[in-house]
């Protein structure tokens, strides 16, 4: 166990130091450094024009005052506090926590890129155009449908467009369908997305293998029929298993005119294998900041691309990017859009980074993306399953699923686990989801971990595994001890929310 | 594939340790008559010389702001981003840092935000701000959607000069919930919430003091927007609104070609439970340390599934902590002088484009931004002036031209504006 | 964990219910607050809105779950439990007393009918521990 050392001070002592032990600094918020008169930006000198805003001079904000070097040190220290792909092994499943590449950084960066304004003539703007045009084809060839728009903003967001593109799809056939189908083992974003658009969900179950129920799926579309607008799955599913019926399920809804939705969140496990498009999907999202390694950036920026069926096309939002022979050009003037889903274009930053990750890939290196992702994950699921239970039988997809169960009588729990992993030096597994199985452990490795590292996991593990059989729940209710900070008391926050800095009284 | 850390050698160990033959085993669920036979249509792999090649190629077909003197604002404004800002960001802790769930290991992330959030509701005169939505059109949609739950009635009054692209996205959003959406200059009695922008999408600045009235009597919420963040520096602090939503590019986001913004959203606190996004709070860990953590989480999608209060999962987490970076560098001072910089340059622009003979002034009150006349076609002037070399600003349709200054349009800039659109006009 | 008080009766969705005359107190059981945790944020109905058996009618929420606690009663809320807004702990300490959600003035008293005894959710407990 690691032991947390006593910081040398006396009673007096203790009050004036900061805190630090070693390499963990501790760190005020800005608020609390401010000192009237600092500043960490030199600018010109006003000419004291008179104000022509019509309204008064605003004379405070509320912001604290301080200078470069503090804000510098301060991000630094803050930035010292995060656990980080970069720093290690990062096996969030459903999330693909993969190798950010700087190149992709780089890239983005260039002022041919970055200092574009949206509202430029395209004119100006010919080789963003093409860019984004370049993308949407890969990506169309990728998952095998003809449309795509790039506009979404993140995951979400591709869901929401994707919903809308369907619901405006049913209405132009002058139907009205009130329900979305959803997998009860989908993200939360899957139900939350279609009563957005204002349907209503009702639940399909999942087998015991971890699969969509067919024959309940079945049993739900003969009772409903016309009244489905689509069915959304998560393919491979989150418990890290393709699902297998996948035609059958598609066949099904088609044969009562509803739509096949896929959230494609765990594309990474097929992408170069197998087409979205060609099992009979109509609608699916990718995630750039998943499959196509744009950097998650402590919760974005993401991008959320929407892939479509030739007859699905006319709907998407604007804007569209068209090519005339040798331009290309924005276009707006499209009757049957959804609409415009965001301001300007999308996150185009966002499109640079996946372009260029895709295009160092190309078609041999993404097929080996999904390859290795598997091959990663089905070897941790082959030297934990002995260790940790295992929910269902089989190979897994990109993600292994574990749970807590055989840990139950030991008192010791996913959470404790996770928290011991923390402990041991990783970020931990997705945690409690899906829902539909108690006790979960996604891990998802991603292609861009070695098998080094993965044993080096697998063993660690393994180790708290043992930690729970021979120490039990007193020594992981303590995990983790090495950390900024230990378990937080999250009941506090909830109870009585502080939620801004307040000036002390 | 430089990405790829496994040899052949781990590979055939690794399928040898799980007993198949190759990895397509792996695969067996997927149905075999649907599993690609070749590889996709697409170019083969590329080293990193030859990916930047072909990516700078492109970036070099377009003119940027950065050697184009820029008039455009129209929701996305040129502003300088001070170095400490990119090379913040850049580091591999935030970069590559997922959502900050696990608390103990993500106090970096947790802490800026807090800070974001204490910003943004002491700029927008609110008690709480989320940590961030995807731009100020979305923010705005979901304020609206809010303020339908809330208020439980379902329409929209929209004053005067909303940003066009704004509008559209609330359509968009608004077609789910069957509500109208109603144009005027006061809430339409029965309206879930009134939405003013300001400075309006034509420049002038509005003061809220009358719409609260108009609200407080017809019941209905009052939503401020904006679409320049830096305006908050010197105009009042819209706190007579309930909910204020906006874009926070100008400060350390960029340009990036309309994406990444990054959207704010602000209320008062007692609509907290009802707000979309994520949140961050203070508490203290197991030894009594202050820390932070996300909370409130029951509203989110993850928790409440359909009956969360948005869908929203992934934000904007990094471009708040540009925002974040860059409001620290300028303390209370430097937002105020910056935003008033920023009104200066707008003023000497309107002058020196007056003083051509040739450029009526609209507004008669602006902050950084402002609506000419011309004496010719603006679409047409716009694509002249491209063509010189000078993004001249968006056109509105007809002789009328929305222009904008920042900071970083210099006096030499102006002055070639000037000249360049005398000659034209 | 506190037995379940016999002068209420009990749902399947581990909702209690005391008769007072014609109205009736409505709260949830102790297996209930002990499953769901530490509670953070109870969200009540509004006084004077008619609910019908089989509505949800009130959330309670813990820091990584809300619930809908569902009346088994129909009728009219008279009164809430307005101190449940700063203590929703109160729930997790008397759930049977203090920790009461809603008063309903009842319009049907024949649906207590269908409700369990205390005996009957005890067994119906163990069988759910099982």
């Amino acid at each position: 166990m690691t032991m947390t050392a006593t910081p040398l001070n006396t009673a007096e002592t203790k009050l004036a130091l900061p805190g630090h032990q070693g390499l963990k600094l501790e760190e005020k918020l800005l608020f609390d450094q401010s000192r009237e008169g600092s500043y960490g930006v030199d600018l010109p000198t006003l000419k004291g024009t008179t104000s022509r805003t019509g309204q008064p001079v605003r004379e405070t904000v509320g912001l604290p005052e301080v200078s470069e070097p503090q804000v510098v040190r301060h991000f630094v220290r803050l930035s010292q506090m995060n656990y980080s792909i970069d720093g290690g092994l990062f096996p969030l499943g459903s999330c693909t926590m993969k190798h950010n590449p700087r190149l992709n950084e780089k890239l983005a960066r260039l002022p041919g890129f970055a200092a574009l304004h949206p509202m430029q003539p395209d004119s100006t703007t010919q080789g963003a155009l093409e860019l984004v045009h370049t993308l949407e084809n890969w990506l169309a060839e990728l998952c095998g449908l003809p449309g795509i728009t790039l506009a979404p903003a993140a995951g979400a967001h591709g869901e929401l467009t994707g919903m809308l593109v369907i619901k405006k799809a049913i209405e132009a056939r002058n139907e009205t369908r009130p329900i979305v189908l959803v997998s009860d083992s989908a993200h939360g974003t899957n139900p939350a997305t279609a009563r957005t658009c204002g349907f209503d969900i009702v639940s399909v179950p999942s087998g015991d293998d971890g699969l969509v129920d067919y024959d309940a799926f079945a049993e739900l579309v003969d009772k409903h029929g016309k009244d489905i607008a689509a069915f959304m799955v998560t393919n491979p599913n989150t418990c890290g298993r393709f699902e297998k019926d996948v035609t059958r399920i598609a066949d099904k809804l088609h044969s009562v005119g509803a739509y096949f939705y896929c959230d494609g969140a765990n594309f990474n496990a097929i992408v170069g294998k197998v087409r979205p498009g060609d099992l009979g999907v109509d609608v699916m999202q990718f995630n750039l900041h998943k499959t196509f390694s744009t950097p998650h950036g402590g919760g974005g920026p993401g991008c959320g691309p929407v892939g479509v069926t030739e007859e699905l096309k006319k709907f998407l939002p604007i804007p569209k990017v068209q090519k005339d022979g040798d331009t290309f050009k924005l276009v707006t003037d499209c009757p049957h859009s959804i609409g415009r889903i965001k301001a300007f274009h999308g996150h185009f930053g966002m499109m640079v980074r996946a372009l260029a990750y895709m295009m160092s890939h190309g078609a041999d290196g993404l097929q080996r993306v999904a390859e290795d992702a598997v091959l990663n994950a089905n070897y941790m699921l082959h030297h934990l399953k002995g260790t940790f239970n295992v929910p269902f039988k089989g190979y897994c997809m990109h993600e292994c699923l574990l749970t807590d169960k055989h840990l139950k009588d030991k008192h010791v729990s996913t959470l404790d686990i996770a928290k011991g992993l923390i402990e041991y030096g990783y970020h931990p597994m997705t945690v409690y989801f899906p829902l539909v199985v108690s006790g979960a452990m996604l891990i998802e490795p991603t292609e861009t971990e070695s098998k080094q590292s993965l044993d080096e996991f697998i063993n660690t593990m393994k180790h708290l595994a043992h930690l729970a059989e021979t120490k039990g729940e007193d020594t992981f209710k303590q995990f983790p001890l090495s950390t900024p900070r230990r378990r937080l008391d999250e009941v506090k926050a909830a109870r009585q929310p502080i939620l801004k800095w307040e000036k002390p009284e | 594939m430089r990405y790829l850390p496994n040899t052949d050698a781990d590979r055939k160990a690794m399928l040898n340790a799980i007993g198949v033959a190759n990895v397509n085993e792996l695969f067996a669920d997927v149905p075999a008559d649907k599993m690609l036979k070749t590889l996709p249509d697409l170019p083969m792999h590329l080293g990193e010389q030859q990916v930047e090649a072909q990516l700078s190629a492109l970036a070099r077909k377009n003119l940027n702001t950065a050697e184009a003197p820029s008039f455009i604002g129209a929701g996305s404004y040129r502003h300088h981003v001070p170095a400490t800002v990119d090379y913040i960001i850049q580091r591999s802790e935030f970069l590559t840092a997922y959502t900050p769930y696990q608390p103990e290991i993500a106090q970096g992330t947790l802490m800026y935000l807090f800070e974001f959030q204490t910003y943004v509701a002491n700029m927008t005169g609110m008690d709480v701000a989320n940590a961030s939505m995807y731009d100020g059109a979305t923010s705005l949609a979901e304020a609206a959607l809010m303020a339908q739950r809330v208020t439980k009635r379902k329409n929209i009054t929209v004053a005067p000069n909303l940003h066009p692209h704004y509008l559209e996205t609330l359509q968009t959003y608004m077609a789910t919930t069957g509500g109208e959406i109603l144009f005027g200059d006061k809430p339409s009695a029965d309206c879930a919430a009134f939405i003013i922008q300001s400075p309006d999408f034509l420049g002038t600045p509005h003061s809220l003091e009358g719409y609260r009235k108009a609200c407080d009597e017809t019941g209905s919420m009052l939503i401020h927007a904006f679409t320049e963040v830096l305006s908050l520096g010197m105009l009042p602090a819209p706190a007579e609104a309930d909910i204020v939503v906006g874009d926070g590019q100008s400060i350390g986001v960029g340009l990036n070609y309309g994406g990444p913004h990054l959207g704010l959203f602000a209320c008062k606190s007692k609509f907290t439970r009802q707000m979309p996004g994520r949140l961050c709070g203070k508490t203290e860990d197991a030894d009594g340390k202050e820390s932070y953590v996300l909370t409130l989480n029951t509203r989110e999608q993850h928790i409440r599934r359909e009956k969360a209060t948005s869908n929203i999962c992934t934000n904007v987490g990094l471009c708040a902590l540009a925002f974040t970076v860059h409001m620290s560098l300028l303390g209370e001072k430097g937002f105020k002088k910056l935003a008033q910089l920023n009104h200066e340059r707008a003023c000497m622009l309107a002058d020196a484009l007056e003083a051509t003979g040739k450029v009526k002034l609209e507004n008669s009150t602006f902050f950084n931004e402002f609506t000419v006349e011309l004496t010719k076609d603006s679409a047409d002037v716009v694509k002249q002036l491209a063509e010189k070399g000078i993004l001249a600003g968006y056109s509105l349709g007809g002789k009328r031209l929305l222009v904008s200054a920042t900071e970083l349009t210099s006096e030499d800039d102006i002055a070639t504006f000037a000249k360049t659109l005398k000659e034209v006009l | 964990m506190a037995d379940a008080p016999v002068h209420l009766k009990y749902t399947t969705d581990h909702e209690w219910v005391e008769l007072n005359g014609d109205i009736a107190t409505i709260g949830i059981t102790a297996y209930a607050q002990e499953s769901l945790g530490d509670l953070v944020f109870v969200e009540l109905p509004e006084v004077g809105i008619t609910i019908t058996s089989g509505d949800d009618f009130a959330v309670v929420e813990s820091v990584k779950a809300a619930s809908e606690v569902y009346t088994p009663v129909s009728g009219e809320v008279t009164e809430t439990n307005e101190e449940l807004g700063d203590s929703p702990e109160m729930i997790n300490e008397n759930p049977y007393t203090d920790g009461w959600i809603a008063k309903v003035k009842l319009s049907d008293k024949s649906e207590l009918d269908e409700m369990m005894t205390a005996e009957e959710y005890q067994e119906y407990i163990n069988q759910l521990e099982a």
